[in-house]
């Protein structure tokens, strides 16, 4: 995919902070209030922070970072939208932002005159959306809807119709930012049709996301920015896993401090030996759990394995001969094998359960998180399958 | 702001989508629609026919109340396209935050919907001309230079006033007690002969505002040569380059103004 090494974008050194006025400054009393008491009236803010990169020609470059890293108001530098106070920007080609869907439309216009307005805006003339007009509705399903004011539009209908829109935007360098993240599961696959669409067109993309699936499947370059610096810029599989490595950690941390608050009473205690994230597939996962004899039913406990947010797995030990001994013996250990389990990031939950109805307990999830690593790129999802392809005769 | 720039194929259609979408939004929802724009002048004009056409007698001018509503439709016509001009960066917020393109194209759309607004109301007044038997001179070809002179006051003010409405947000109500002010000190309503019977400096002071100087030069050229025009205040021609000078002045000043702040609207709004 990297054939072509043109620089198409090439960023330097940008600095971009911005003045946050205290106490709704906007007005001239409150400026001559500051002046009188000698206070500036603001705080300065600095989102970026001597950022450098270059972006080549037909690359699909994925910037990522948690909320406030500056990857937004990176996009809107590099859309021309906010001027840096030092640096450049230089770009070569033309260049398409879509920082949001649908930008101006109106809720009192039609369908209609929302494609032509929110068109010009693209850079759409008349003609050209004349001509495109009937694929646009087509493709969003609203024929019956045109002539309606756009504010008697679904939520949904109204980012169909700005995604339909957005598609013909003909640029050599497209901005993305979230687009993924409105709409249901069947709009996100028209996205990542759309995107597969980019990559075979080999149109060079800047693509902002949270998503490290998408990051992986679409980007060959992407960029880790952290408090408005870049941390790295390497490939997707290493940012992407950097990336979620830092956001285990922030979830456990704030995890613990919820605790400390909420002092609920517990029955159950995990305990995880491990002192690493990261896993081998010839590793184990293995931990025990207690519990603290406040509890007079007979019990049983439950694990479960989650990827993406799916629980795909889970194993109790109500029909294990062991949980008979579990009330007297306080402990049990769980070992699990991770030769099964593809490159990702998991979760580990528990729960506690009465044997004589099932009944719920206590619930704790996200006891563990753990990433496995090792690449094997014909498999994909939380666990290895056994089928494999072959030819016909063999 | 260069000047290639206004005319770019993408600058122009965007400009154009601006117009048509702000005229469509004027009156939405209302029965009559578009029939507004030739009523609202025709109703003034019934107002002024009754009030200073009958009940009170200004001056001796012919055709009095044609020449009144000449004055207050290009009067209305520079105050919509400071008003709205000085409110359009602003209330077009939405888009600057979200694209990049030239933020004078907003300004520019908004004094253009009060020129369009402007020719709709010019339809009646020239109707009501020939409905009155108003004399067409041949100093009719001057009025569109008049209308010019207006709107490039009009809009280096909008341009200036837009951009420091971003920063101090009193801008609005500041200019709305300037206009109230302007607008008695502009003979719009009163003839100029009322001014020049108290003092004949006052009258001429009056008379090196713009849009003064502007509206006395339309009627004059429109309407009847009974008109007070500088030309004939000062007996020489050569003093209308005082406010045209201003126009001049205050449109550099403005577009520079705004040029130096436009980089920092999307993130100051």
């Amino acid at each position: 995919m990297n054939e072509s090494n043109k620089p198409v974008v090439e960023v330097k050194n940008i600095v971009k902070s911005f003045r946050i006025p205290l106490e709704g400054s906007n007005g001239i009393k409150q400026k001559l209030v500051n002046l009188l008491k000698g206070r500036k009236g603001y705080r300065t803010f600095t989102p970026l922070n001597d950022v450098s990169f270059t972006v080549n020609e037909g690359d699909f470059f994925g910037i990522v970072g948690k909320n406030g890293s500056g990857k937004s108001t990176l996009l809107k530098t590099l859309a021309g939208i906010y001027s840096p106070q030092s640096g450049n920007v230089e770009v070569h080609g033309s260049l398409v932002p879509f920082i949001e869907l649908g930008v101006g439309f109106n809720p009192e216009l039609s369908g209609r005159e929302n494609v032509y307005l929110n068109g010009a805006l693209l850079g759409f003339d008349k003609s050209e959306i004349d001509n495109m007009y009937d694929e646009i509705v087509k493709f969003a399903e609203l024929k019956d809807f045109m002539d309606e004011r756009l504010k008697n539009y679904s939520s949904g209908m109204q980012v169909r119709l700005a995604f339909s829109i957005a598609i013909k935007a003909k640029g050599d360098i497209l901005l993305l930012d979230e687009v993924l993240a409105v709409g249901d599961a069947a709009f996100q696959q028209k996205c990542f049709d759309y995107f597969e669409l980019l990559k075979i067109e080999r149109k060079t993309i800047i693509l902002v996301t949270h998503d490290m699936g998408a990051i992986k499947r679409f980007c060959n370059r992407a960029m880790l920015i952290k408090g408005g610096v870049i941390e790295k810029i390497g490939s997707p599989d290493v940012i992407a896993e950097l990336y979620t490595e830092e956001n285990i950690e922030i979830v456990k941390d704030s995890k613990s401090t919820n605790n400390k608050k909420q002092k609920k009473v517990s029955y159950i205690s995990a305990t995880f030996p491990h002192s690493k994230k990261k896993f081998k597939q010839s590793d184990t996962l293995s931990f025990s759990v207690e519990h603290n004899e406040q509890i007079n039913d007979d019990i049983f406990i439950s694990v479960s394995f989650s990827y993406k947010g799916f629980v795909f797995a889970n194993r109790n030990s109500k029909y294990n001969d062991m949980n008979l001994q579990f009330k007297n013996s306080k402990t049990l250990i769980f070992n699990q094998p991770l030769e099964d389990f593809n490159s990702g990031n998991y979760d580990v939950h528990l729960s506690l359960h009465k044997s004589s109805n099932d009944r719920l307990l206590e619930h704790k999830p996200r006891v563990f998180s753990f990433i496995v690593t090792g690449r094997d790129l014909s498999r994909g999802g939380p666990m290895k399958i056994d089928g494999d392809w072959q030819l016909p005769n063999s | 702001m260069k000047l290639s720039n206004i005319f770019s194929k993408r600058n122009r259609v965007l400009l154009r989508e601006l117009v048509v979408t702000d005229f469509k939004l004027r009156y939405q929802g209302s029965v009559l629609g578009y029939a507004w724009s030739l009523l609202k002048p025709l109703f003034l004009f019934a107002i002024m026919y009754v009030v200073f056409g009958v009940l009170v007698k200004l001056g001796t001018i012919e055709h009095y109340a044609v020449y009144l509503l000449l004055g207050i439709v290009l009067w209305n016509f520079f105050a919509e396209a400071t008003n709205q001009g000085l409110a359009s960066i602003i209330s077009r917020g939405d888009i600057i935050r979200k694209i990049s393109f030239p933020r004078y194209i907003i300004v520019l759309s908004t004094t253009i919907s009060a020129l369009v607004n402007l020719t709709l109301n010019l339809v009646i007044v020239v109707i009501l001309m020939v409905v009155n038997g108003v004399d067409i001179h041949m100093s009719a070809f001057m009025f569109p230079l008049y209308i010019i002179e207006i709107y490039v006051l009009g809009l280096g003010l909008a341009l200036f006033l837009s951009a420091i409405n971003v920063k101090y947000r009193d801008t609005g109500h500041i200019w709305e007690i300037i206009m109230q002010a302007a607008f008695y000190a502009t003979p719009i309503i009163y003839p100029l002969s009322i001014v020049i019977a108290k003092s004949e400096l006052a009258a001429q002071f009056l008379m090196m505002n713009p849009v003064a100087q502007a509206i006395q030069g339309a009627r004059y050229s429109l309407i009847t040569h009974d008109t007070m025009t500088v030309t004939t205040l000062f007996n020489n021609v050569w003093f209308n380059l005082i406010p045209l000078g201003l126009v001049i002045l205050i449109f550099v000043f403005g577009a520079l103004y705004f040029k130096k702040n436009s980089k920092y609207f999307a993130e100051s709004i």
